[in-house]
Order: structure tokens, then sequence, then C-alpha cells
């Protein structure tokens, strides 16, 4: 039971990080590929009608997160507090970037909220690629499970890390640029003319930086934490995890030069997809690793809530889940197409 | 008092008070809008339609801050208070994750369609939209208010081997006795904003002399809407919370009536100051026998002061509590008062023309955000000394890892965060306000 729930909160997390990548990503490239107050009003236009509906899949992740593994919930979310609150500032600033723009007619105030859109959306992937780093590298618990991260140390992996050093400061270079390859490929498959060549063009420098920080970030994190080829020893199956990262990375640049960029699209969804899994696969039963001794590691078993929780958790979470699918599909389906210079209200 | 204790009790105090603000008047104009949009749509009005779509305007933006408020205190109950998170996340954390996938994933997805889709989708899916959002904000409130009735009166749990708080039964959880009589109450306290506001906007337009077919139709929805509601504010929901109150929490009732001492055929106090060192009132006003009828239902009952419990049971700010629970009980007599008036001035076609009264509606709209928060400060400094009553005290929940520094840290970044939002809303609100209903 244990091991379904962290299935199903992986799965939840994935789906935060491809729906609300690419509008991060977006908001990325937003100053780049469009110029002036009209190109940039389509971009925000292309993720408008569902980047809140893409965020709460980060609640509803953080809601079965606390519902299945309280203890995970009560000492990640205590023990990486500082960062945590300042991704809660950057998720405000960007909210308001991209719903208040529009109701101002003023070029400095569309300026204002141009700039706080990207600054915030870089800022945020940057501290998401970190978390996972975090996450990955292990965090010193106390034998209370609890733990307390500065936010920098000395920037060396050891048994008292800050949340930034070398290594989650690489995820979170990582992440930044695979979401903004990931929103590039959005915004293409969204827009034409000149906002659409440009996003290509985005895409095509980006690639080759990505499956560089790729690479070099999977050597960095068998080297930091060794432990996490076991599960691929134990379980062979679970090559095909990085089969599929490296075939969308791939077949990325190749639907791009074949004017595909929806198939591009979904090649980085899968490449993120594939990322995250890898992560949780290798992960797995483990939640929380001690960099201080691994007996204070919070796993799924030590972590989780009461049975009865859980089983009454899984109908009303089914019964959600679908509906919300529901409402995604009807939502992504009513605004579908491209996001064309004439007003669309 | 640990000073890492005091801040992480402000730093939650604070985000949600401030955060309330806005949840409050988008479950409070919900409503209105399925009114003006079902009116439009069925007597093919366009008025209503235009109404309806200023009104989206400002509840978008309403509805904006409140999800960006919203977010931190779904992160507070790890970030700021761990202990309590792990102690009770068996239970809470089903009705918290509950409102993720039930509620915010049916009000975000409609309202994309709601505020974008007019022209694309059609008046019936819009009207249908419109309409989900006015049952995703009201689901929404329904779990919180069930997580914060387990608190105030813990049920269907056990405690478990590890010392935290199981589940055993699903439905005790959903239908606390509790959790249903504060939501109603909570609803409509939200439904007296929202009409409140919505019938200020209309005596601004009419007593300005601009907008004024459109600011007759919002006096007419909203001075209907806050006369029901401001009633059933009293009876039954406010009797019944009061009821509540008396049977499960007898301190919390001494504490909030500022009653020292156990009287027999107790006294009502409408106004007074609370003196926590003599244990007296200071210059009260009273009804005799008041309270005991409003609590047992008979005049010479015996209510229980504070003085038959323990000093470590007592509510550990009687002032403060003692004038929330006034100022909620005494704005929500003059709502009832103003209601009631401008109503039968309406009834008689005479109140677009009385311009007294036009200006009392159009300075009335704060107070209801102030009754609101007062009966929130009510209920939560109720429930102290206790985080969950009579099980876990509120000492023992904060995160003991975060020190005071860190949380004052953050704190402070939440007060300057929230003073560039506040100035937002009022510049764009007032813009749009300024704007009016285009034609």
């Amino acid at each position: 039971m244990e091991t379904l729930w962290f299935i199903l909160v992986a799965l939840m997390l994935t789906a935060y990080v491809v729906l609300d990548g690419f509008d991060l990503g977006a908001g990325v490239i937003s100053l780049f590929v469009a110029k002036g107050h009209g190109e940039r009003s389509i971009v925000l236009r292309t993720i408008g009608p569902v980047w809140d509906g893409n965020e709460v899949w980060l609640l509803a992740s953080g809601g079965a997160l606390y519902f299945a593994f309280p203890m995970l919930y009560a000492s990640g979310f205590s023990g990486f507090y500082l960062p945590l609150m300042i991704v809660l500032w950057l998720l405000m600033l960007r909210g308001i970037g991209i719903e208040l723009r529009s109701h101002v007619q003023d070029p400095l105030w569309w300026s204002a909220f141009d700039f706080i859109f990207f600054a915030s959306s870089l800022l945020l992937a940057v501290f998401f690629g970190a978390a996972i780093g975090n996450v990955m590298r292990g965090v010193p618990l106390g034998p209370d499970g609890y733990f307390f991260e500065a936010l920098w140390t000395n920037f060396r992996v050891g048994p008292n890390p800050g949340i930034l050093d070398w290594y989650t400061t690489m995820t979170g270079l990582l992440a930044l640029v695979a979401l903004s390859v990931h929103g590039a490929h959005y915004v293409a498959a969204k827009t034409e003319g000149t906002i659409n060549s440009r996003s290509r063009r985005c895409a095509a420098i980006a690639w080759p930086v990505l499956v560089a920080l790729t690479i070099a970030s999977l050597i960095a994190t068998v080297s930091v934490r060794p432990l996490v080829l076991e599960n691929f020893r134990l379980h062979p199956w679970g090559w095909i995890i990085p089969i599929v990262v490296a075939g969308a990375l791939i077949m990325m640049p190749v639907w791009l030069s074949r004017g595909r960029d929806s198939a591009a699209f979904l090649s980085s969804a899968a490449y993120l997809a594939g990322m995250l899994g890898g992560a949780a696969f290798a992960s797995y039963p483990v939640l929380l690793s001690a960099t201080t001794d691994p007996s204070y590691s919070l796993t799924i078993y030590n972590a989780r809530t009461g049975d009865y929780s859980l089983r009454v958790g899984l109908i009303w979470w089914i019964a959600g889940i679908v509906l919300a699918i529901g409402y995604f599909t009807f939502v992504y389906a009513a605004f579908r197409g491209k996001v064309r210079g004439e007003r669309i209200l | 008092m640990d000073s890492a204790l005091a801040i992480h009790r402000l730093h939650f105090a604070f985000t949600i008070t401030y955060h309330y603000l806005f949840p409050q008047l988008t479950m409070g104009l919900a409503p209105l809008i399925v009114i003006c949009k079902a009116i439009a749509f069925w007597r093919g009005d366009e008025r209503y339609n235009k109404a309806a779509r200023f009104w989206a305007k400002i509840f978008g933006i309403n509805f904006l801050f409140g999800v960006i408020t919203g977010i931190p205190m779904e992160f507070q109950f790890g970030t700021n208070w761990a202990r309590f998170a792990h102690y009770s996340g068996g239970v809470i954390a089903t009705s918290l994750a509950m409102e993720g996938v039930f509620a915010f994933f049916l009000e975000s997805s409609f309202l994309g369609i709601f505020l974008y889709g007019e022209r694309r989708f059609g008046p019936k899916l819009h009207l249908l939209a419109s309409m989900m959002i006015f049952v995703g904000s009201w689901l929404s409130g329904y779990f919180i208010i069930v997580t914060d009735a387990w608190m105030q009166h813990p049920v269907g749990f056990e405690v478990a081997a590890d010392g935290s708080a199981h589940l055993t039964s699903f439905w005790s959880l959903l239908t606390n006795e509790w959790a249903l009589w504060q939501y109603v109450h909570n609803m409509f306290g939200a439904c007296v904003t929202g009409a409140f506001f919505m019938a200020a906007v209309g005596a601004y337009y009419v007593l300005a002399r601009k907008q004024e077919e459109f600011g007759r139709v919002f006096l007419r929805i909203g001075i209907i809407a806050a006369l029901i509601a401001s009633i059933v504010q009293l009876f039954p929901t406010g009797d019944r919370n009061g009821q509540l109150v008396t049977q499960y929490q007898p301190v919390t009732l001494a504490a909030m009536e500022g009653l020292f001492k156990t009287e027999t055929g107790a006294s009502i106090v409408l106004i007074g100051q609370p003196n926590t060192q003599t244990q007296t009132l200071d210059n009260p006003i009273y009804i005799p026998n008041a309270l005991s009828f409003l609590t047992y239902r008979h005049w010479e009952a015996r209510v229980s002061g504070l003085n038959e419990f323990p000093k470590d049971q007592w509510p550990d700010n009687i002032p403060l509590l003692y004038y929330s629970y006034h100022i909620m009980v005494g704005l929500g007599t003059i709502f009832i008062g103003i209601a009631v008036v401008a109503a039968s001035l309406l009834s008689r076609r005479r109140l677009f023309e009385t311009r007294w009264m036009l200006w009392i509606v159009m300075l009335s709209f704060p107070f209801p955000f102030i009754a609101n928060t007062a009966g929130w400060l009510t209920a939560e400094l109720g429930r102290q000394p206790w985080l969950v009553y009579g099980l876990m005290r509120t000492e023992a929940g904060f995160s003991h890892n975060v020190s005071a520094g860190n949380g004052l840290f953050t704190l402070l970044g939440f007060m300057g965060m929230y003073t560039v939002l506040s100035i937002l809303f009022l510049l764009l609100v007032w813009h749009d306000l300024n704007h009016g209903v285009e034609d």
C-alpha cells in the first residue's frame, strides 16, 4: 500500500513538473522570443487559461504527500524552511506577473510585469532543480527525523551541506535549461511567425547544453550517492528509464527540424517524466536520505500514515483525479490550436 | 512565552488573517455572479450579463490574490508547525488533500473558461463555468472548515503507537457536528461580505450619478442577499455555534463573555472591558439573565465562570478573545439593522432616492471583513491553549528546528510582500470601479 502511494505521489509530482514546467519555461524564454507589447501578450495568452490549473498540481501533490507520508511533510517542509518560503514569494510574484499585466494600459506597467514574470519563472526553475538535488543528495537528518538546512554552507557535499552546494547548483541549472527547452517547444507549438521561429531557435541553442548537463548531472549523482545504482541492479527493467530519457533527448531536435513542434514538446515532456521517474525509481523506498546516519533516513515505511487512511484515500483519490483529468482534457481541448494576434476574448 | 513559539503563532495568524480577506469575498461574490448570469440567461436581459462581466473582472483579481496568499497556508503546517503536522497528519491531511483534488482542480479549470472564454464557448457553457466556480470555492471552504473543526472538536481518530493521531472513521471526520454548523456560519459570513460589497458599489454609482442603471441592479441584488445572509448569521447558525461552544468548550464560553465568576441567571454583557488583574469587567452594560437563556434556553440557568476551571486551561489572551467576540456580534447586529432598513426602503421603491441610506450602505463595505476576521479570531483564540482541543497544547506543535530568527525573517518578508499586494489590489480594484460597467 505504501509503495502504491509512493508511485501515486511521484506521478502527481511528475505531472506538476511536465505541466507547470512548460509555463515556467515560457516565462524564462519570454523576454528573448517575444519583443514588444503585442508579442509578449501573445506568449502570456498561450499559458493564460492553463497556468493556474498547472500550478494546482503542486498543491495537490503537496497535499497527497502530506496525506500519505505525514512525517516526510513535517520534516521536509520545516527542514527546507528558507528555500520553501522563497519559493512561496516567487510563486506570488509570478502569479501577479501573469495576471495583472493586462489590467492597466501603460507601457511602463507592462515592462515591469514582463520582468517579474521572467525573473520569478527563472528563479523558480532553479529552486525546483536544487530541491530535487537536495532530495537526491540527502539532508542532515537527526535521530528524531528532523533537520534544518541553511541556504549554503561551504558549497561542498558533506555530512552538513547547505541547500546550495556544487551538486544542487548543477541540478538547479539543469532544471533551468530543461524547462527552458520544454517551454520553448510549447511556445513554438502554440504560436506562428516570428515568435515561433525565435522559440525554435531558442530550443535549438539550449539543446546541446541540456545534453551536456544531463550527462554531467547523472555522473555527479552516482558519485554523490552511489546507492542510486542499487535499484537498477536489483530490477534491471529499470534501465528502460534512461533509454526513454536518451531517446527523448535525441528526438527533440529531430522533430524540430521536421517542423513538428508538438512532437518536440511531447519529447521534452517524456524527457522530464523520465528524469523524475528515474530519480524516484533510484530512491525507492527511501524518501529523504540522511547524510548523517543511514538509519535516520525517512522511508515509505517509517514516514507513512495509518492503513485505514491509505485505503480510504485510494477511493477518494481515484475519484478526484479522474474528475481532474476530465477537466484538464476539456480545458486543453477547448483552448487547443495556435494563439494568434487578434483577441480571442 | 518562548519567543520561537510567539513568532510561529504570529506567522500563521498574520498570513491566515490576510489570506482570508480574499476568499471571503470570492465565496460571497460567487453565488451573486451566478444569480446575475442566471437572470441574464433565462430572462435574456443583457444588462445582467454586463453586470456579471463587470463583477467577473473584480472577482478575477480577488481570486488571484486568494490563490497566491493561500498557497503559503498549505505549506505552513509543515514549515512552521511541523510537530503538529506530524501529530495530526493522519487525520487532517485527508481533508487538506481532498481540497486539492476536489476543489482546486475544479475552480482553476473553470476559472480559465469563465475569464477567458465567454465569446468562444457561448452563454450556456459560461453560465455552467460560473456555477462550477461557485461550487468549487464553496467545496474548498468545506474541507478547510473540516480541518479546523477537527482541531476544535476532534472526532473519528485514535492515537497510534508512535503518538500521532490516525483516522478511524472517514465519515465522522467529514460530518463532524462542529464542522457542519461552523461551515454554514462561515459561508453566510462570506455572503454578508459579498452582498455588502456589491451593494456598496451600487450605492457609490447611484450617489455619484454614474452608471446609475447598474448601480440599481447591484443595490437590488446586494441588499436582498445582505438581508438573508445577515439574519442567517444570527439565527440559526450563530446560535448553534454558541451552543456547541457551551457544550464542548465551556471555559472558552466563559472567556468570550468575560464571565469570571459562575452565575445563576447570568447576564450578557454588551459593552465593558475585561480586567484580568481584578478578574472583573470594568464599565459593564448588560442585559440581565440573557446569557443563561441563550446558552441553556432557561432564564435562571447556571453558567460556569472562569473560576471553575484551572488556570492552565484558560485561553491565553482573554481580553483579545472577549473583544473579537463582541466586535463580531456587535457588527452582525448592525448589519441586520442596515439590511432591514435598506430592504424596506427598496420594497417601497424609495431606496435609490434616500441619499443618507445610500451613504450608509456605501460606507458599510469594510465592516463585514472586520466581522469575519473577528469571528475567526474568536474561534482560534478560544481554542487556546490547545492546538488540538484537549489533545495537543499549542507550545507542543511548532517547528522546534526552525529558530525564532529564521521565523522572524520570513514573517517580515511576508509583511513586506503583503504590503505590496495590498497596494496593487486597491489600485486595480479602484481602477476597475472607476472604469465602470462597459456598455
